[in-house]
């Protein structure tokens, strides 16, 4: 570039790298403590031995995972989950901000819907009278608790119609001069264009759902009925007792060989493998999603 | 080919728009519908903050009792320390999280080795994917009495810290880690903000002699300062809500004094307590402050910036 040739420069360099490597290593050592933990000998484990490689490897953890069906019934609750919550958004959510798109004189109650969907993202009614309406709807310990009330993110909407802005409006009437309707307009021409956007929001919407925990544990009464999140949180109580519990070491090596550190950290393993898979995606969409979604001019 | 005559062309343009007319109200309908249910039923349901509410006699049959959870909820002297916790753990968040993301972004920038460029991204983007049931994990086992944070501090002398039981370090833990958390993503849209910056701008400083901190601070932040400015301001409206999920998965009643924030004392109280209209009360007041302050500060930005959050 400029001035790589002075030392001075040469030193800042050093340094600048020398940090955003730090910075770096502290944000995925701790993740391979966890990764680490997983695969250790729960004796090591107790006695924290264990720092980024894994000390007496084994596997026995994933083996008593694969045995125990509670986490794979929460596993399997939060992947349809997942489906239907992200099925329900799209099928809502893209009629919902194509509508939107139109002007005020192609659809005189434009105006109307949009201050409505503006004011459900401004403001809403709470955790506790949402949680009294499921109740009342007797959606409680159904999965339907966990998928309907997030059907329509708002936010999600805006992105979509930002970008269907972008889309040519030639495209659109040539369409109509055709002989398309509103909806082959949407389905044959807006939505093919709007893939990246659409990509997005599917995106958000399937992070969101499989990493929210607190769906799980207002709606949910029976531990058999939890998605993965609120049932790793409940693993987790343990641990955080541990934490709080009295100095007494001779305790809390007792709590630490019954709370499973090695297990539960398996378990937070296999848990995050479905986001993992999916990270390449995420990067790729999330990242021009934010720069879509909210730099509008 | 019948040739229309301007009447039956103005008569045809008004039925295709009656019938357009009709395919976009069924278009928004089902989507409204469930807006309708799930968030303007409970908008209704604040009913219940001036009422006695017993879930068994409904909103309907439940007693008004005017503002009596109103006035309660300003003598406990809970609610002004959640308030001070809410604000202060939101407030820390908002700005180290800014200027953490913006140096990270100025110093990503620096970086010309591509391959290390991406991986350090890749890496650093990660932990926002992730839910803070997990990371509360990860938390706690690098901060316990007994974690890595402490061995560390064991092995150069200094005395070992309860981190997640003390009062004095909870909320920089919260802070810390949320930053931690978040950094990385945050920072994407302060680099797309520089790379926007014209590359003359800077040469012509380096000509002139500007050193590199020069060039940093006279060309790079002045020309990232509107996204600053747009980032501040919508951060500043999250300024109530302190971040549920991580304190509800990292906290505990040792730390109740320094670390309750409105969202789980909300959710403890109402919710988990059943004092249904006074935990409705406490959320609404959270509400509406909540919503002027996004209302005000996005005609704010709107007229400085000439961009809107909405």
């Amino acid at each position: 570039m400029l001035d790589t040739k002075s030392k001075s420069a040469k030193i800042r360099n050093l340094v600048i790298y020398c940090i955003v490597i730090f910075l770096g290593l502290i944000c995925l050592l701790p993740l391979v403590n966890i990764l680490a933990i997983s695969m250790s000998g729960s004796a090591a484990v107790t006695a924290n031995k264990v720092g980024l490689t894994p000390v007496d490897f084994t596997m026995t953890a994933y083996r008593r995972i694969l045995e125990d069906q509670q986490f794979w019934r929460s596993f399997g609750i939060s992947v349809v989950r997942v489906v239907l919550t992200l099925v329900l958004n799209l099928v809502l959510i893209i009629p919902l901000a194509y509508v939107m798109t139109r002007s005020k004189r192609e659809f005189r109650a434009r105006n109307i819907y949009m201050n409505l969907l503006i004011f459900a993202m401004l403001f809403n009614g709470g955790m506790i009278p949402t949680y009294i309406v499921v109740k009342e709807l007797h959606l409680l310990n159904t999965i339907w608790a966990l998928i309907l009330p997030g059907a329509v993110p708002v936010f999600s909407v805006i992105l979509l119609m930002n970008f269907f802005y972008g889309v040519p409006k030639a495209l659109e009437e040539a369409a109509i001069v055709d002989g398309a309707s509103q909806l082959q307009v949407l389905i044959k021409i807006m939505v093919p264009c709007a893939k990246p956007a659409i990509a997005t929001v599917s995106l958000f919407s399937i992070v969101g759902s499989w990493n929210d925990f607190l769906g799980g544990l207002i709606y949910m009464q029976k531990v058999k009925d939890y998605p993965i999140m609120t049932y790793i949180q409940s693993l987790s109580i343990d641990l955080q007792e541990l934490v709080n519990s009295s100095m007494n070491s001779a305790a809390l090596e007792n709590i630490a060989e019954l709370s499973n550190k090695n297990l539960n950290a398996a378990k937070i393993v296999v848990a995050v493998i479905p986001l993992l898979l999916i990270y390449p995606f995420l990067q790729r969409y999330l990242i021009s999603g934010i720069v879509m979604g909210s730099v509008k001019e | 080919m019948k040739v229309l005559s301007r009447k039956e062309k103005t008569q045809a343009r008004i039925a295709s728009r009656r019938k357009d007319t009709l395919y976009y109200h069924g278009m928004v309908l089902p989507g409204m519908l469930f807006l309708a249910i799930f968030s303007y039923l409970p908008m209704m349901g604040l009913i219940m903050a001036f009422q006695d509410f017993v879930p068994a006699k409904g909103i309907f049959g439940s007693e008004f009792v005017g503002l009596k959870h109103f006035k309660y909820m300003l003598q406990l002297p809970d609610i002004g320390r959640v308030v001070r916790n809410t604000l202060i753990i939101a407030l820390g968040k908002i700005i180290l999280g800014m200027v953490m993301a913006i140096v990270f972004a100025i110093l990503l920038n620096e970086i010309r080795l591509k391959f290390l460029k991406k991986s350090v991204q890749t890496i650093v983007y990660l932990p926002h994917f992730l839910s803070w049931v997990v990371l509360a994990s990860v938390v706690i086992n690098m901060f316990n009495i007994d974690g890595s944070v402490n061995q560390i501090f064991s092995a150069i002398g200094l005395n070992k810290v309860n981190f997640l039981g003390s009062s004095q370090w909870f909320r920089k833990l919260i802070i810390g880690t949320d930053v931690w958390k978040e950094f990385g993503y945050n920072s994407v849209i302060y680099l797309a903000a520089i790379t926007g910056i014209d590359p003359g701008l800077h040469e012509a400083a380096a000509i002139d002699g500007a050193s590199w901190w020069k060039r940093v601070w006279h060309v790079t932040l002045p020309g990232m300062l509107p996204i600053i400015l747009l980032m501040a301001a919508m951060n500043l409206t999250s300024v109530l809500s302190a971040g549920f999920d991580q304190i509800f998965n990292l906290y505990s009643p040792v730390v109740y004094e320094v670390g309750d924030v409105l969202d789980t004392y909300v959710y403890r109280i109402g919710l988990v307590g059943r004092q249904y209209s006074f935990g409705t009360a406490v959320g609404l007041c959270r509400s509406a402050v909540a919503t002027i302050l996004l209302v005000s500060t996005n005609k704010l930005t709107k007229k400085l910036t000439n961009q809107s959050i909405f």
